[in-house]
């Protein structure tokens, strides 16, 4: 279904993307991994045809250099930013984006309806929540029942109640046959949508594995920082660091380093050590092979 | 290169005329141009006494000018602020990923703004014209009429050329900057430039003339004052120069460079956006 042939982008003397190939089978949900700067809003910009590159890409057989056009025939594109017009109501978006895409006869009520987005009709795009815009540009995306969905990380705006709902529907799209590639660097997102992913790092290609496999390969770690009582806090970094785990004090925190398949694991420690945990962020921290950030 | 479908064009054209009817910006030039036609109308009438006779003439006459100072800027700063505004926020790269080609986005947008920008000239001249029209009878309509027209081929030259800014600028402030120093280069510096170069270097009238019409705005004063008066002694010895030299054939060489004016920037922002990839 798609494509991707020794893909390079330079931008001046600057290599964005260095040689970047590979497949995609219909029917699969593929993640593009990588920490910012890794190159994955390029490989989808090049994918769309809205970059100039070296390199061949095929989308649903058509090349997007020459026929781009037919090619986006193909695709629903759902943005990092959504930036439809402020001034356009609900509506009158939907409206236009389906007589651009030639999605003939559409039933705007039960698109809307299905977006959850039926009592907004007449709202001005730009008075919008950032997860209502997101459910509009998926549902915009759907228009024409496109083959491909391209997501250019598509939960980054949203909060995690709306991040589940956003996956799901995801998902529900991928046992209706659809071919899924997104953009992301949340871990729990690619585990829970992704069967496949390609790791992009300084513009190269770096791993094409498993969502399971991600963390051994590239040595992706989370850092949790965990707040406990004042007098606490130096008898939680010691037990913290005699089960094994890096952790430092950090202004009025602890910084845990955790794999991203175990962060449950200090809340267990330190709660069996009788410290209470009263509050807690969560990082996502990138390492090269060698362990350092 | 694929195919252009008129249908992607006419669905951008639909935006943009409704995109520009909620923008503050035309609002604000589209009633100051309408306003001023107005009162240039009611001025040419008084000055006559009200009778209407030369009133089209007069009131024409000062409408080129009133064209020559807002056309330009609200053709250069619309057509390089639209464009660059647009892939500044991330609108054009979405629209882009659709399934239509650069070349329809930008002919789709500038058409949109060129008929945006007849509609407001339209209304100005035409506004302009009824009053003349109640008062003082039809006389020299003929003329007024070729006026509009060569107002709206300046129109269409200056959005063509704000196109082109939107294009090369890095960003839609560049953009809007570049537009108005451009503008002000066209009204003022241009004019400036010529006299000055011309008494410096002892120009020759053939030279002086080559050289006015280098700029859209000359061309379009000239063309305009020959179909008003018949001939371009108002203009001094250059006009007159040009008159005796193409004589009949000097409108159509006018209309033709204005159409020129139009179709060289535009086709330039076409190639450009295209060879660059537009994002």
């Amino acid at each position: 279904m798609l494509q991707v042939r020794d893909l390079t982008k330079n931008y001046g003397k600057l290599t964005a993307l260095d040689r970047v190939s590979f497949d995609i089978p219909a029917g699969q949900s593929v993640a593009l991994w990588g920490p910012n700067g890794a190159g994955k809003t390029t490989v989808m910009r090049c994918m769309l045809g809205l970059l100039r590159f070296q390199g061949e890409i095929q989308l649903a057989g058509y090349n997007v250099t020459t026929e781009g056009k037919k090619a986006r025939k193909h695709v629903g594109f759902v943005p990092q930013e959504l930036s439809f017009q402020s001034e356009w109501t609900v509506l009158e978006t939907v409206e236009f984006f389906s007589r651009l895409k030639k999605a003939g006869q559409v039933n705007f009520t039960s698109i809307l309806q299905q977006a959850g987005l039926s009592d907004h009709r007449k709202a001005n795009f730009g008075e919008l929540s950032g997860g209502m815009k997101q459910r509009l540009a998926l549902a915009i995306a759907l228009l024409a029942d496109p083959e491909i969905l391209m997501l250019d990380e598509p939960t980054s705006n949203l909060d995690p109640q709306g991040r589940e709902g956003f996956i799901q529907i995801l998902n529900e799209l991928l046992v209706q046959g659809k071919t899924i590639l997104f953009s992301s660097h949340r871990y729990e997102e690619v585990a829970e949508l992704a069967n496949r992913t390609l790791v992009l790092r300084q513009g190269v290609l770096e791993a094409d594995c498993t969502p399971d496999e991600l963390h051994k390969h590239l040595g992706a770690a989370t850092r949790l920082r965990i707040y406990v009582d004042v007098d606490q806090f130096a008898h939680a970094v010691e037990i913290l660091r005699n089960a094994g785990l890096r952790a430092d004090p950090n202004g009025k925190g602890v910084h845990v380093e955790v794999s991203p398949d175990k962060k449950g694991e200090p809340f267990n420690i330190l709660s069996n050590a009788g410290i209470r945990i009263f509050n807690f962020d969560l990082e996502q921290e990138w390492k090269d092979n060698n362990g350092e950030d | 290169m694929e195919r252009i479908e008129a249908a992607n064009i006419w669905l951008l054209i639909q935006k943009e005329i409704r995109d520009t009817g909620r923008s503050r910006w035309f609002i604000i030039f589209s009633l100051a141009f309408i306003g001023l036609a107005l009162a240039l109308a009611w001025l040419g009438l008084a000055g006559i006494g009200s009778l209407g006779i030369g009133g089209f003439s007069r009131t024409a006459a000062s409408m080129v000018n009133l064209v020559l100072l807002m056309v330009p800027l609200m053709g250069l700063v619309m057509g390089a602020m639209n464009l660059s505004s647009e892939r500044e926020r991330g609108y054009l790269l979405y629209l882009l990923s659709q399934p239509i080609s650069m070349t329809e986005a930008i002919l789709g947008k500038y058409a949109g703004l060129s008929l945006s920008m007849l509609a407001t000239l339209l209304l100005g001249f035409g506004a302009s014209g009824l009053v003349m029209v109640l008062i003082g009878g039809t006389a020299e309509i003929n003329s007024y009429i070729s006026l509009v027209l060569f107002a709206f081929l300046l129109a269409m030259i200056s959005l063509s050329v704000g196109t082109l800014i939107a294009v090369l600028a890095r960003g839609s402030s560049a953009a809007i900057g570049l537009a108005l120093f451009i503008w002000l280069g066209f009204v003022f510096l241009a004019d400036l430039g010529i006299m000055g170069t011309a008494i410096v270097l002892k120009m020759d009238i053939g030279t002086l003339l080559t050289s006015a019409i280098m700029n859209p705005l000359q061309v379009f004063k000239i063309a305009s004052v020959l179909q008003l008066q018949g001939n371009l002694e108002v203009l001094g010895p250059a006009g007159i120069y040009a008159f005796r030299t193409y004589g009949n054939a000097l409108l159509p060489l006018l209309t033709l460079l204005l159409i020129l004016w139009i179709l060289i920037p535009l086709l330039i922002s076409i190639g450009v956006s295209n060879r660059r990839g537009g994002v």
